[in-house]
């Protein structure tokens, strides 16, 4: 027997006219869909997409490796979402390389950095695979709580828990938060995977699978409120879970910052130095939050604030989503976009890009290595910046 | 391996060269109605020597070249009809230079007309170049190697007016610069005072050479850029309600329009008439003259100026992104025109025409005419709209613009990107002598008949 594909948003992909306005941001300054600044071809662009997911569920290209790297190298920045000019279906351009992702995992087609990614998740609820007690481990020292009905939970997510650049973001979160007397504990061992990654991905059933744990656990801590350390895990908490009958209120970290910075609850002191703020895409283009970072940075003191050519709803992406944090089907070749956008953060004449991202954090330390960029520009989350004062 | 992949590969490198089957699909295909042809391979090069190489190999093995921009003429030119290799050159994206006091641009060959745009507003704000509506992603070179016109063709001709310089691969693999490049350092001239060598290669739709890189005119950019539009339901007046404005000399650019959805448009032709200044009187100034202009058939309650101001955002936008929005109104991805150059006074003839194909082949039409040169002729555009999941109605639109390229033939006008029938019809009205220059042209520049083959096919 043939097997039929089909996706939900079949009836909208023929209207895709590969115009191309979906690669710009909108002053076209250059390209801002990552995988085709890194590839290079119409394919990996998502016109292309669009245009091969067409014929792939009309059976005229069959399902091939290059298919699915294509399929897989999109980073979910949502970049071309808001750039298409067809206003009656350009939301669901996301939709639609979801769903085909998610077709690919039902023909068991994925490139092999997924199938491992979705292997480890499986198999020890976190992408290293590392065991479940060291998930807590970020946060010796901190003297953070365990969570007990405080008025938050800090949720810091698999790359925050198990990520040496992610740990110490996590750290500094969790500092500046104690330190301006926020009521707010952890789960350490005993968080669970948000799941954001594995859905992107197309593994809808695991995904539910890890979301309904991690709803459980919170149900039983009777969690209220959450600040995540994650722009990842807050776009799974406020745009997935809602469908899977969560009711909790889910907030970024920069969005709690800025709020104690307003009630004048952070003690500042100078710092001295020309920073630049990377835009995660999980917290700008997918959750709109664009001015609470801005607003504690610019309330440090002798903090010089500048912003990159593309910034805000325009930024580039640093290529950590859409899983590729962890699938690296982008590569990290010249034109990768770790390496694009930390080379446009150093024409700012900044020392410091401040991130907002554990992921972000990540993928642009890794640049900074790679364009052998040490000594003049340096990757520090947000709050790194209030705790190193 | 073949043996052709393998020396593309070491031209261009594996990151350079595709003949996977997702690439030859896609590439084999453009928005329009036309049908789809494989290539063998397509080749991305990032220099002129990686261009020259590929096309000496090309000419060597006879292999068919197709050099590509966003692909996005929509009449089947960079369609590989005959197979081979499309270039796409879009990772030939730097800007080379811009020389402010001179007001030129030099180009890489797959520039686009977006990221010119970008780099002029952020660097160079009192300058500016003729962008087209075409989608920002639309390379410059193909823009000019196909006559293509923007916002500032009305002032200074097409944009291919605006050359100002080229550095073209001929099909045998030479690197040739045309123009006072040729000299030396500086891309002002594209010609004079020397014979003017840009005429082998704008116009011929890749089939002479590949442009590497081209010198572009700029223009002074306005602190203020205003519009209006005049409406009336008497088609007969456009032409003359045209010659008055042209008659100002003031004018950035002048389009009119018609199409009958929504029905706020319908029955009226819509005369969209931008203009620039440095002052606000300068701007209330020419305001003042436009409508003085056309005072005449206010008077006679033959038209008036519509209230803008609810979607002159959308009026003064560049490109105007709303124009693609075209392809959705049938639900489907597509729409496809004939864009003949004629003369204003045929303005008339070619609107009933578009109506009359429209209801004769079933299909939406909209119609958007840009005068060029002030005045001295205009772009008709016959646009019909198609659902791209419906191929009986896309066969309904493709007989309605070979109709439509037929009758303006008929009329006189030269066909604009014509596609490769279209083209032929053409050859077949054009004086003998001029075929005949064309074909010693191509016979010389492209002796194994390699580049974009099955367009201007004049040997054949």
């Amino acid at each position: 027997m043939n097997y039929v594909r089909s996706i939900k948003h079949a009836d909208i992909v023929h209207r895709c006219f590969r115009c191309g306005y979906c690669k710009f941001p909108e002053d076209y300054s250059d390209f801002n869909c990552p995988s085709y600044k890194a590839f290079g071809w119409d394919t990996f662009s998502p016109g292309g997409r669009m245009w091969l997911i067409r014929a792939w569920l009309s059976g005229e290209l069959p399902t091939s490796e290059r298919f699915t790297k294509i399929l897989y190298s999109c980073v979910a920045c949502n970049n071309c979402k808001d750039q298409c000019v067809f206003p009656k279906f350009k939301d669901f351009l996301p939709d639609i390389f979801l769903e085909t992702k998610a077709e690919l995992v039902n023909e068991g087609r994925v490139p092999p950095e997924v199938r491992d990614y979705f292997k480890a998740m499986a198999t020890s609820g976190n992408p290293y695979k590392l065991p479940q007690p060291e998930r807590g481990k970020w946060a010796e020292g901190t003297g953070l709580p365990e969570f007990d009905g405080q008025e938050y939970l800090f949720y810091v997510g698999c790359v925050g828990s198990y990520d040496e650049v992610g740990r110490k973001m996590a750290r500094s979160v969790g500092r500046a938060l104690m330190d301006a007397g926020v009521s707010v504990g952890i789960l350490g061992s005993e968080e669970t995977c948000d799941g954001n990654e594995v859905r992107i991905l197309g593994e809808m059933g695991l995904f539910a699978e890890l979301a309904g744990k991690t709803i459980a656990r919170f149900s039983e801590r009777m969690v209220k409120k959450i600040i995540t350390l994650d722009p990842h895990a807050l776009n799974a908490f406020k745009n997935e879970y809602p469908e899977l009958g969560w009711e909790f209120k889910a907030f970024h970290y920069t969005e709690v910052l800025a709020r104690l910075v307003r009630e004048k609850k952070i003690a500042f002191r100078e710092y001295p130095a020309k920073v630049t703020y990377h835009d995660p895409c999980y917290l700008g283009r997918h959750n709109g939050i664009y001015g609470p970072p801005r607003e504690i940075l610019k309330a440090v003191p002798d903090l010089d604030l500048v912003e990159m050519d593309r910034s805000g709803p325009n930024a580039f992406c640093c290529g950590g989503g859409g899983g590729n944090f962890f699938t690296d089907i982008l590569g990290t070749g010249e034109d990768s976009a770790a390496r694009v956008r930390l080379r446009e953060a150093l024409q700012t004449g900044a020392g410091v890009v401040a991130v907002a991202c554990p992921n972000c954090a990540k993928m642009l330390t890794d640049a900074v290595k790679t364009e052998e960029l040490e000594d003049e520009i340096k990757v520090l989350g947000i709050a790194e910046l209030l705790t190193h004062l | 391996m073949s043996d052709a992949m393998q020396a593309l590969i070491e031209i261009v490198g594996e990151r350079g060269v595709s003949n996977n089957p997702e690439e030859l699909w896609f590439y084999g295909r453009d928005p329009g109605v036309l049908e789809a042809h494989r290539p063998e391979y397509v080749v991305a090069p990032r220099t002129t020597e990686e261009v020259r190489k590929i096309v000496q190999l090309a000419n060597r093995e006879k292999i068919p070249l197709v050099p590509m921009g966003n692909g996005m003429s929509l009449t089947g030119l960079v369609i590989p009809l005959k197979g081979g290799i499309v270039l796409d050159m879009k990772r030939m994206n730097k800007i080379v230079e811009v020389n402010a006091m001179a007001r030129y641009a030099v180009v890489e060959g797959g520039t686009s007309q977006g990221v010119l745009k970008a780099h002029l507003e952020r660097h160079y704000p009192n300058l500016r170049h003729s962008l087209p509506d075409a989608p920002p992603t639309t390379t410059i070179a193909a823009n000019v190697a196909l006559h293509g016109q923007g916002r500032l063709t009305n002032q200074y001709g097409f944009n291919s007016d605006m050359v100002t310089g080229m550095e073209i691969v001929l099909p045998t693999g030479e690197v040739c610069r045309i123009g006072s490049p040729a000299l030396g350092p500086y891309w002002f001239s594209k010609g004079p005072t020397l014979p003017d060598l840009s005429g082998l290669f704008l116009g011929w739709l890749g089939t002479t050479g590949i442009i590497t890189k081209l010198g572009l005119k700029l223009y002074p950019k306005k602190k203020y850029r205003d519009v209006e539009l005049f409406v009336t339901d008497r088609v007969e007046l456009v032409p003359d309600i045209l010659y008055r404005l042209t008659h100002l000399e003031m004018l950035e650019d002048v389009n009119v329009w018609f199409q009958p959805k929504p029905l706020l448009f319908a029955d009226n032709f819509h005369v969209t008439i931008y203009f620039t200044g440095d002052t606000e009187e300068e701007i209330e100034f020419k305001r003042r003259m436009i409508w003085n202009a056309l005072q005449l058939h206010m008077d006679s309650k033959d038209g008036g100026f519509m209230s803008v101001q609810y979607m002159k955002g959308m009026l003064l936008q560049m490109p105007q992104r709303s124009i693609a929005d075209f392809a959705d109104v049938p639900r489907g991805g597509g729409f496809e025109y004939s864009g003949p150059i004629t003369i204003i006074e045929h303005f008339p003839q070619y609107a009933a025409k578009v109506v009359e194909l429209a209801a004769k082949y079933n299909v939406l039409y909209a119609s958007s005419a840009r005068l060029i040169s002030g005045g001295h002729c205009m772009m008709f555009s016959i646009s019909f709209a198609f659902n791209r999941s419906d191929p009986a109605m896309m066969q309904r639109v493709k007989h309605a613009l070979d109709e439509a390229a037929a009758f303006s033939l008929e009329m006189g006008g030269v066909p604009w990107k014509p596609n490769f029938m279209e083209q032929k019809l053409t050859m077949e009205r054009l004086d003998p002598q001029a075929l005949r220059l064309m074909q010693m042209i191509k016979k010389n520049l492209d002796p194994n008949g390699i580049m974009n083959p099955g367009n201007w096919e004049v040997n054949s």
